[in-house]
């Protein structure tokens, strides 16, 4: 299982939990089993093509996806997943 | 019991310690880099002139402190006094700690300049500023010449709310000469519960007047240039090119956008922050070294009403305190040029986990504003952009999120 950081405005969709686990060899498979586990996270996530939409980033690792395959980049249990979405609050 | 007097002591002085003149000191500091010229004298006679160039080490803290700046036991060293006996008794100390190449300029800072060779008056503290910033001071990273630095800056502030306030607070406290903030907004009760620099008394005031009572409250070094006005496309430029370094504590997308493509611009370095329930975010952009932008990191905004606001989300009280002090920091990093800023690192805080993690942040080749083929090469129209209907301003307002300013 691999462990995916959920931010702040998605926690409604895994009951308040801050890290889940879930499987997939690529990010595609896991942001589809983690639909599957919490349903609604994967429209906040992808657009309607299933990619990753442009005010969302995926990090494996500390390593964000466009820079490394994309929604096809291999992941593994020992690897850490984490959304980060753009917040704009500041006051 | 044997001993001598200090005429004596400095005879013997002078045939067991190199003595250079100034000619020779003058030839040595045209030609050798590496030679490090230490000034022994006190605090009153150093503000009066010296040596372009020097270290100024009184007499009595130099055994103490020589350390942090010179390591190197063999780097070349030269002592100056205002005569040249000091400066024999300080080179003798130095050579018991081990410094092998060390020489006491004969005729010290007296005889340099009745020979003619060029001196300054250094720009110093005064002396409720030298107790005031004593802290930093006595840090070499920062010392006094740090100190003036932090006084020449500027820093603009977009926004006195939750990352505003504390940012507003300890870059006052530090001494950083100049705080422009941008806020058009006034205090309201429901401000209070984070956004320390305002007051219960302050309620209805306009923030930029609350927050500039504060910090001269706190201390009247500081000017504070209060802008209370929207930031614009029309004004950003203006505004942002009197300041230095931009730190960022805006409440919304169009306003991130606008500070992001102005301060990418303008080339000045911008200071993140975002706060949202419990979970912060900070970092620095700084395209005019090379690192990636706000742009880079989220290319398009959301559609309005997809991220919850501060206002429909909450944000818990102290968490602003811990995001906007980090920018704060990260700014008098940069102002004193020292350590390594948040630049291509996204520093991520959980308040609720006790948690800060980094990640990578890379710069987009195709990035439209700071890319190699950049499209935005202007400010444009940023509610546009961000998918904001001009006619719904004023609805958008009222739900928090999509202000246009703050």
């Amino acid at each position: 299982m691999t462990q995916v950081r959920i931010p702040s405005p998605l926690r409604r969709y895994t009951d308040g939990q801050s890290k889940v686990e879930t499987n997939g060899a690529t990010i595609q498979e896991l942001i589809d089993n983690l639909e599957a586990q919490h349903p609604g996270v994967k429209s906040r996530l992808c657009d309607e093509n299933g990619q990753i939409k442009r005010y969302v980033n995926v990090f494996v690792n500390d390593e964000e996806i466009r820079t490394l395959q994309g929604v096809e980049t291999p992941i593994t249990e020992k690897d850490e997943v984490s959304i980060i979405p753009a917040m704009a609050g500041g006051k | 019991m044997s001993f001598i007097t200090g005429d004596q002591l400095v005879a013997k002085l002078r045939k067991e310690i190199k003595e250079i003149d100034v000619h020779q000191l003058a030839e040595e500091l045209k030609h050798n880099k590496d030679l490090v010229l230490i000034d022994v004298r006190e605090h009153d006679e150093w503000t009066q002139g010296r040596i372009e160039g020097s270290l100024h080490l009184s007499r009595g803290f130099l055994e103490l402190q020589v350390e942090n700046f010179v390591a190197d036991r063999a780097c070349p060293i030269a002592v100056t006094c205002a005569g040249g006996v000091r400066s024999l008794m300080a080179a003798r100390s130095l050579e018991e700690m081990g410094y092998t190449n060390v020489a006491s300029v004969a005729g010290g800072f007296n005889g340099w300049k009745n020979a003619g060779y060029a001196f300054s008056r250094p720009r110093t503290l005064t002396d409720d500023q030298r107790e005031r910033y004593s802290r930093h001071t006595i840090m070499p990273e920062v010392g006094e010449e740090g100190q003036l630095k932090l006084l020449d800056g500027k820093v603009l502030l977009i926004g006195a709310g939750g990352l505003g306030s504390p940012a507003a607070i300890y870059l006052a406290a530090a001494g950083v000469g100049t705080i422009g903030i941008v806020d058009f907004d006034v205090v309201d009760t429901s401000n209070l519960q984070r956004q320390i620099i305002h007051r219960l008394e302050d309620v209805d005031l306009p923030k930029v007047e609350s927050a500039s009572r504060a910090i001269a409250q706190l201390n009247p070094d500081v000017k504070v240039i209060g802008h209370r006005t929207q930031i614009t496309s029309e004004n950003a430029f203006d505004i942002i090119s009197q300041y230095d370094i931009v730190i960022n504590g805006s409440d919304n997308f169009p306003t991130r956008y606008l500070v992001n493509d102005a301060c990418v611009l303008l080339g000045k370095p911008l200071v993140d922050g975002s706060i949202f329930r419990f979970e912060g975010q900070v970092t620095v952009y700084d395209t005019a070294n090379g690192s990636p932008c706000y742009r880079c990191l989220y290319p398009d905004p959301p559609p309005p009403g997809e991220v919850p606001s501060c206002a429909e989300g909450g944000v818990l009280g102290v968490l602003p305190g811990i995001i906007g002090s980090q920018q704060a920091l990260e700014a008098i990093k940069l102002l004193l040029g020292v350590g390594d800023s948040l630049a291509g690192r996204l520093l991520l805080f959980d308040a609720l986990d006790g948690e800060f993690r980094q990640l990578k942040i890379k710069k987009n080749t195709e990035c439209p504003v700071c890319g190699e083929h950049p499209t935005v090469t202007e400010l444009i129209d940023y509610e546009m952009f961000c998918g904001i209907p001009h006619a719904t301003t004023v609805a958008a307002n009222g739900a928090g999120e999509a202000v246009l300013a703050h």
